[in-house]
């Protein structure tokens, strides 16, 4: 089956004054499943977000292909079938709230698609629910918290029944509170609707939850696998200027001081769970002796 | 200080001057200013004041409010007066040189002065009694006829609303600045006309460059929301003449008839 985003051997560069532009995509080709929750990681300008727009149709690619769900990005015609059904969600919630009242925002998109009055006002209340601001719903978005302001931002692109959500940095400006309220929303649509995530973050933390992690680093897929896979590999994400979680790099340093635990430690659960074992191997050991 | 902005001064009611909908409101403000400008007699002037102090009473909105309205045209207000009461010849009762008050002068200048009260609060009672979101759907529904002559009513809709929702954000960036400036010295209240204009540089610089990145970004998400235009849009809120709006009209429609009637029964007060 053709995966939901397809993007094959795309080069990109922003077009400059003097003409040529230097590229800061170099032949990206990467795959993305329906239904995936998939975590982008790289250092600034590392091409995250150029990446993240061509995805649906913002920028369109100088070499190569992208495709969603099978539709070419390219062809003009295909432009709103496109992006009606893949939602973006920006970095500061502040730019990217339209209306003065909360549930007039999210039914923008409805409007901009021209569905009729009825099934809008169903959908945003829908959406509303979803992201458990049903009761803001007539507030003025200066008003609100930060964390609340991006989760009405989500609310407005699910309301479109969106298969798919790319998040840039979404919860960059927010205090741990809204990180965790926005976090909570993501991982309750990708269970509950299967919805696709594509997630561009600097928080290790967030990335750890998502089912697969791509890194990118100068306009390159450096690695894509699992995010254990990803973060064991701790000395290449230095080298590019990424973190890993703490969990991990404790973990590592505690294997190289000579602890029996495993290398690929993601959570603090699983941190605790390895090191209680440890400890217990090494308390076995003294009465045996 | 800064905080202390608010656009469109809107009460947030209940009243059924707060329920009507806002087209009949925007319709029945047009229709009180032109009674008022039809007004000729003694009956008509008493029948339009009445008739806007009514409309406060229902809406519950303080009559003081009305003396907060005046106060950016008191100018504009004495200088008509003025006006009014030194150069309309009559019955002289009064006179300083070549400076003379006449009879007919003073009650020209009384009516205009009512005339203009009841104008100024006529019109600020659609704002304080409309929400200026409410307000704006409101006359771009009015207004939509316009778009068949390619007048552009959804883009400056769109702009108002924009406007509206960005006020806030600014202001409040504004004050951020403000602070950051202070703290490092610079002095914005003291001084000569020309140091604090010069004060204002390092604030409005930074306050302009974030505002274009904003535009930016909003627009970039409004692209991404499917926007495009006008074409083929939809509202979630629709609006919908109630029988409340019809009563509000034909009051409103019997005080415009009294008014001609008084005008033909009583004759006029401009000879
Ligand atoms: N509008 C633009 N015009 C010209 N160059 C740009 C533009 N936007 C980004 N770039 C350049 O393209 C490169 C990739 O930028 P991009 O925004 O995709 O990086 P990013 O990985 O999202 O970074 P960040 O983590 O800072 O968001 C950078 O070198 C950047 O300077
Ligand atoms: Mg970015």
């Amino acid at each position: 089956m053709r995966p939901l985003i397809d993007i094959e051997h795309v080069t990109f560069s922003y077009p400059q004054e003097n003409g040529q532009g230097i590229e800061v995509l170099h032949d990206i080709t990467l795959q993305i499943p329906a239904g995936e929750f998939v975590a982008v990681l790289g250092h600034n300008g590392s091409g995250k977000s150029t990446i993240a727009k061509h995805m649906n149709a913002i920028l369109l690619p100088m070499g190569g292909k992208v495709y969603f769900s099978g539709l070419d990005t390219a062809e003009e015609e295909n432009l709103l079938p496109i992006r009606r059904q893949i939602g973006m969600v920006f970095q500061n919630p502040d730019n990217q709230i339209v209306s003065t009242i909360v549930e007039e925002d999210v039914a923008f998109a409805l409007e901009n698609l021209g569905i009729a009055p009825e099934k809008i006002r169903e959908r945003v209340d829908e959406a509303l629910r979803a992201v458990d601001m049903y009761h803001y719903r007539l507030h003025a978005p200066h008003q609100l918290s930060g964390g609340q302001k991006q989760r009405i931002a989500i609310a407005g692109v699910l309301a479109m029944h969106p298969r798919c959500i790319v998040l840039d940095e979404p919860t960059a400006m927010l205090d741990p509170k809204g990180r965790q309220e926005v976090m909570r929303v993501l991982h309750e649509l990708h269970r509950q609707y299967h919805t696709t995530v594509v997630l561009i973050t600097h928080f290790m933390e967030e990335a750890v939850q998502a089912e697969r992690v791509v890194v990118m680093d100068d306009g390159k897929i450096l690695l894509d696998d699992t995010p254990r896979a990803v973060f064991v590999q701790i000395d290449r994400l230095k080298a590019v200027g990424l973190d890993v979680p703490q969990v991990t790099e404790l973990a590592a340093v505690l294997r190289a001081a000579g602890v029996n635990i495993p290398a690929a430690l993601l959570t603090e659960d699983e941190c605790v769970a390895a090191l209680t074992a440890a400890l217990e191997e090494t308390d076995g050991n003294h009465t045996h002796a | 200080m800064l905080k202390d902005i608010t656009i469109g001064q809107y009460f947030p009611g209940t009243s059924v001057i707060h329920r009507l909908d806002p087209r009949m409101k925007i319709v029945l403000t047009i229709v009180y200013v032109v009674l008022l400008f039809l007004v000729e007699n003694l009956a008509g002037f008493v029948l339009s004041v009445v008739f806007v102090l009514a409309a406060y009473l229902i809406a519950r909105i303080p009559v003081k409010m009305i003396a907060k309205s005046i106060k950016p045209i008191l100018p504009i207000l004495l200088f008509t007066m003025l006006l009014n009461l030194f150069f309309v010849r009559g019955t002289v009762i009064w006179q300083w040189g070549v400076l003379e008050i006449t009879r007919e002068g003073v009650r020209l200048s009384v009516l205009m002065v009512i005339r203009i009260l009841c104008l100024i609060a006529g019109t600020s009672l659609l704002t304080y009694t409309t929400s200026p979101m409410t307000l704006t759907d409101g006359i771009e529904r009015l207004l939509k006829p316009l778009g068949k002559v390619h007048f552009p009513v959804h883009e400056l809709a769109m702009m108002m609303t924009i406007a509206l929702r960005f006020i806030p954000t600014l202001v409040e960036e504004t004050e951020k600045i403000m602070a950051a400036q202070k703290a490092r010295g610079a002095d914005m209240e003291t001084g000569s006309l020309i140091h604090r204009a010069k004060a204002l540089v390092p604030i409005l610089i930074p306050l302009f460059l974030s505002a274009f990145r904003r535009a930016e970004e909003l627009a970039l998400a409004m692209e991404c929301r499917c926007y495009h235009g006008g074409k083929g849009r939809t509202r979630m809120k629709q609006m919908h003449l109630a029988p409340r709006d019809l009563w509000a009209l034909l009051l409103t429609a019997a005080a415009l008839a009294a008014v001609i009637v008084c005008n033909i029964f009583f004759g006029s007060l401009y000879g």
